[in-house]
C-alpha cells in the first residue's frame, strides 16, 4: 500500500513493521514524531509493545540492553545530542552483543545550536561496534530497519545497528512510501529468538569482568560479526529484493559508474540530487557517477577498491569533519584505496554541515573541480565548501 | 540449636572476592535470602561490580546483568518491560547499586524508574563512599568523614557537607515501599526485603553496609558497627509504607561517640566536632519520631 508519508513516519512503520517489541526513546527534535507515532501505535494496540518513557536517550539505550538481553527486539530513535550522551551504552550494546536497531536522524552538534542535519553525531559513534546504514529516501529508511533486524539477529552477527536519515530533508518530508504488508514482513523477519538470554533458573552473568588473558578474545568475536555482517547484508538485501521486489544498492550503490572517468562518493539524502546531477552532466558529455555509501559500519572496502581502480578521479563529499584530519568517509575511502595498483586522483569536500543546503549548482562544480583536479593533482586535499570569506565561489 | 530466625538457604556460593568482613556480602546474601531464587539482578559499576568474581565464574545462584554505572534505574526498566511483553510472571526485579550509583551518577535514572513507578526493588548499599575506586567521597558521605578526596591534612579538609537524605529523596517520590536495613539486624532485614516483594511498583531499600578498608576499621567489627549505628540512631532502621513511617528498632539510644571510635575515617575528629555530630542525629532522630506520630 502506498502512502504519502514523512522519513520520521517511515521509520515508526519499520520498527512496527519489525514487531519490536519493546520501545524506550526520550524525545528530541527532529526525532520526535517517530516515538510520538510508536507511542499511538502502543495505545492503540495495534503495537504489542511495552513503550518506556525514559528520562534521558543514556536511559533509553540502557533499557533497551536490559530488554534485548532478556530476549525483547527492542527499537528507539534519537539524534544529535541524544546520540552522543548514549555513547558509553552504545558501546555496551556492541559488547553485550545485543540486535539493538535504532534510529539517528543526523542533526549538527552545538555549539553553535542547530537543529539541522549534518553527520557529526553519528560519525563520532563510528567506532562503538555499531552497523551504520545511511539513508536516501523515507523508504529506505523503512526498509532498511525491517532489512536491520534480519541482519543483526543472525547468530553469527549479533552486533546493533544505526539507520541514519537526515534531519528534515528526510525526517520531515513528505514521499510516497511503500507500506509492506505485515504478512510478507513476517514471512521475511522471524521473531527474535537469540541463543542466550537472561532469564530465572539460569543463573549466570551478562557482562562480568575478565581478565586481560580473556578480554581481546571477546573483542575479536565481536570484529567477526562486524566482518559477517558484510555478506549477511548482501545476502539479506537479495531476499528483501525478491520478497519486497526493491532493494537499495547494497554496502555502495552505484550509479553510472561503470564507464565514468571520475565519481562522487556521499552518503545520505544528498545522493539523491547527486543522482540528478550526474544525468544533467551525462547528457552534456560528462562521464561523471557518483557512489552512495549506504553502508558506513562495515566499510564497503571491496566495493571502492573495484571503483578506484576503474576511475581518475574520486570526490568524497563528507557532512561532518573529522578535526585535525578530514572528514571520515575520505579518510576511510581513501585507504580503501591505497591497496590498488594504480591509484585515482581523490579530494575531499566537506560540505552542508549544520544543514547548508548542498544544492545542484554545489554538486556540478565538485564533479567539475575533481575532473580537473583529476588530470593535474589536488592543491589542497580538503576543501570546506560554500564557506563565506573563502575565495571559490560555489553558487 | 535453636530455631533459624531467617531462612537457612543461601542463595549465594563461596567465592566473592569481596575484602575480608565486607558488610555487602551481607547485604546480598540476606537480600536473597528474602527474595528467593525467582530474583534478575542488575548491578551497574560498584564494588558488587568486581564481587561475583571473574568470568566465567559468578558467585550468585540468580541472573546478573551488568550495567553502566549510572544505568541502574534504566536496566531493570528495560528488564521489567521484556519480562512483561514475553508474558513472564512472578519474577522480582532487582536494581543492587552502591551509594554513588544510587545518590550521585545514578539518581536520574533511578529516579525515573520511580516515576514510572517500575515493578521492581532497588537496593542501595549504602559503604559511604567510593569504595571500588578507592575511598573518595560521594554525596553519601557522612559529615566528619576522612576519604581520600577529603583528606584532613593541615586544613582539616575532612567532609563538610552532610549525607544526603536518600530516604527523604524516595519518600518525594511517593513509592509505596522503602526502608532501611542492617546488617546486624538480619531478622528485620529480610523481613522488610520480603514485604517489599510482595508490593507492586517501585521499592527502595537502603542498606548500611560497614566498609572495614573504607571505614578504616578491624574486619571484625563490621557486624558490631552496624549495630551501633542503629543504636546510636546515626542509621536508625524505619520503614515508609504509602508514605507513613514506621520506626522498627528503637535502638539503646547510645552517644554517637560509641559508633565513630571504632573508625578511623573519624579518629581526627575534636570533641566539639564530635558533639556537633551528636547534635545532628539527635535532630534527625528526632525528626524521625515526628514523622511516625504524624504519620508522614
Amino acid at each position: 500500500m502506498r502512502q504519502v508519508m514523512t522519513g520520521n513516519y517511515a521509520s515508526a512503520y519499520g520498527a512496527k513493521l519489525a514487531r519490536a517489541e519493546v520501545i524506550a526513546a526520550y524525545p528530541i527534535t527532529p526525532q520526535t514524531s517517530i516515538v510520538e507515532k510508536l507511542a499511538d501505535f502502543v495505545a492503540t494496540g495495534e503495537l504489542k509493545a511495552q513503550f518506556i518513557p525514559v528520562e534521558s536517550e543514556h536511559s533509553a539505550m540502557a533499557a533497551c540492553i536490559a530488554a534485548e538481553t532478556a530476549g525483547a527486539r527492542t527499537y528507539t530513535a534519537t539524534s544529535s545530542h541524544g546520540l552522543t550522551l548514549m555513547h558509553e551504552v552504545l558501546m555496551w550494546a556492541s559488547g553485550a552483543r545485543l540486535p539493538i536497531v535504532m534510529t539517528n536522524v543526523s542533526r549538527a552538534m552545538a555549539p553553535p545550536w542547530s537543529v539541522w542535519v549534518d553527520h557529526m553525531d553519528s560519525i563520532a559513534q563510528r567506532d562503538t561496534g555499531w552497523l551504520q546504514f545511511y539513508c536516501q529516501s523515507n523508504q529506505e529508511a523503512l526498509d532498511t530497519i525491517i532489512m536491520a533486524y534480519k541482519v543483526c539477529e543472525s547468530s553469527a552477527v549479533m552486533l546493533p545497528a544505526m539507520v541514519v536519515m537526515d534531519a528534515f530533508i528526510l525526517s520531515h518530508t513528505s514521499e510516497p512510501v511503500d507500506l509492506p504488508s505485515q504478512e510478507l514482513v513476517d514471512s521475511f523477519l522471524p521473531p527474535y529468538s537469540p541463543d542466550l538470554k537472561i532469564e530465572v533458573g539460569k543463573p549466570m552473568g551478562f557482562g562480568s569482568l575478565v581478565k586481560p588473558d580473556q578480554y581481546m578474545e571477546f573483542r575479536y568475536k565481536a570484529m567477526l560479526g562486524m566482518k559477517a555482517s558484510r555478506d549477511r547484508l548482501l545476502r539479506v538485501e537479495q531476499e528483501f529484493k525478491s520478497i519486497f521486489g526493491r532493494e537499495h544498492g547494497g554496502l555502495l550503490e552505484r550509479y553510472m559508474c561503470d564507464d565514468a572517468d571520475v565519481v562522487l562518493v556521499a552518503a545520505g539524502s544528498v545522493a539523491a540530487t547527486a543522482k540528478d546531477v550526474v544525468d544533467s552532466m551525462r547528457t552534456k558529455g560528462h562521464r561523471v557517477g557518483l557512489a552512495r555509501i549506504r553502508s558506513f559500519r562495515p566499510f564497503p572496502h571491496d566495493e571502492i577498491r573495484a571503483l578506484a581502480a576503474k576511475v581518475e578521479g574520486i570526490a568524497v563529499l563528507d557532512r561532518s569533519y573529522t578535526f585535525g584530519s578530514a572528514g571520515a568517509m575520505y579518510t576511510e575511502t581513501k585507504a580503501s584505496a591505497y591497496s590498488i595498483n594504480k591509484r585515482p586522483i581523490m579530494k575531499n569536500y566537506i560540505a552542508g554541515l549544520g544543514g547548508r543546503d548542498i544544492t545542484p549548482r554545489v554538486l556540478e562544480k565538485i564533479f567539475e573541480d575533481i575532473q580537473v583536479v583529476s588530470k593535474r593533482g589536488a592543491e589542497d586535499e580538503v576543501e570546506w565548501v560554500d564557506v563565506a570569506g573563502l575565495p571559490r565561489r560555489w553558487r | 540449636m535453636g530455631k533459624p530466625t531467617i531462612p537457612e538457604e543461601e542463595f549465594t556460593y563461596p567465592g566473592s572476592t569481596g575484602c575480608p568482613g565486607c558488610g555487602a556480602n551481607l547485604v546480598m546474601r540476606y537480600l536473597l535470602k528474602g527474595l528467593g531464587d525467582r530474583t534478575i539482578l542488575s548491578i551497574p559499576a560498584c564494588c558488587w561490580a568486581v564481587m561475583p568474581g571473574y568470568w566465567p565464574s559468578n558467585c550468585l545462584k540468580v541472573p546478573l546483568l551488568y550495567t553502566a554505572f549510572e544505568a541502574t534505574g534504566a536496566a531493570i526498566s528495560g528488564l521489567r518491560a521484556a519480562l512483561d511483553v514475553k508474558g513472564v510472571k512472578d519474577v522480582t526485579i532487582v536494581g543492587f547499586a552502591g551509594d554513588g550509583g544510587t545518590v550521585d551518577i545514578g539518581l536520574q535514572a533511578m529516579s525515573g524508574a520511580a516515576e514510572r513507578r517500575t515493578d521492581a526493588i532497588y537496593v542501595m548499599y549504602d559503604n559511604e563512599a567510593y569504595m571500588n575506586t578507592g575511598i573518595q567521597r560521594s554525596g553519601s558521605t557522612p559529615w566528619g568523614a576522612w576519604t581520600t578526596t577529603t583528606p584532613v591534612g593541615s586544613t582539616h579538609g575532612f567532609k563538610h557537607e552532610a549525607k544526603k537524605d536518600i530516604m527523604a529523596i524516595m519518600q518525594a517520590h511517593r513509592i509505596p515501599y522503602a526502608a532501611t536495613v542492617s546488617v546486624a539486624h538480619p531478622e528485620d532485614f529480610v523481613k522488610k526485603v520480603a514485604k517489599a516483594k510482595e508490593v507492586k511498583g517501585f521499592r527502595f531499600i537502603h542498606a548500611l553496609s560497614p566498609c572495614p578498608p573504607g571505614w578504616r576499621m578491624n574486619p571484625m567489627h563490621v557486624v558490631e558497627v552496624a549495630r551501633l549505628a542503629v543504636d546510636t540512631h546515626a542509621f536508625p532502621l524505619y520503614e515508609i509504607e504509602n508514605g507513613r513511617v514506621r520506626i522498627t528498632r528503637k535502638g539503646k539510644g547510645l552517644p554517637v561517640s560509641e559508633y565513630l571510635r571504632f573508625q578511623g575515617r573519624f579518629s581526627h575528629l575534636t570533641d566539639a566536632e564530635i558533639a556537633a555530630i551528636q547534635k545532628t542525629i539527635n535532630e534527625n532522630w528526632e525528626m524521625l519520631q515526628t514523622k511516625e506520630t504524624s504519620g508522614t
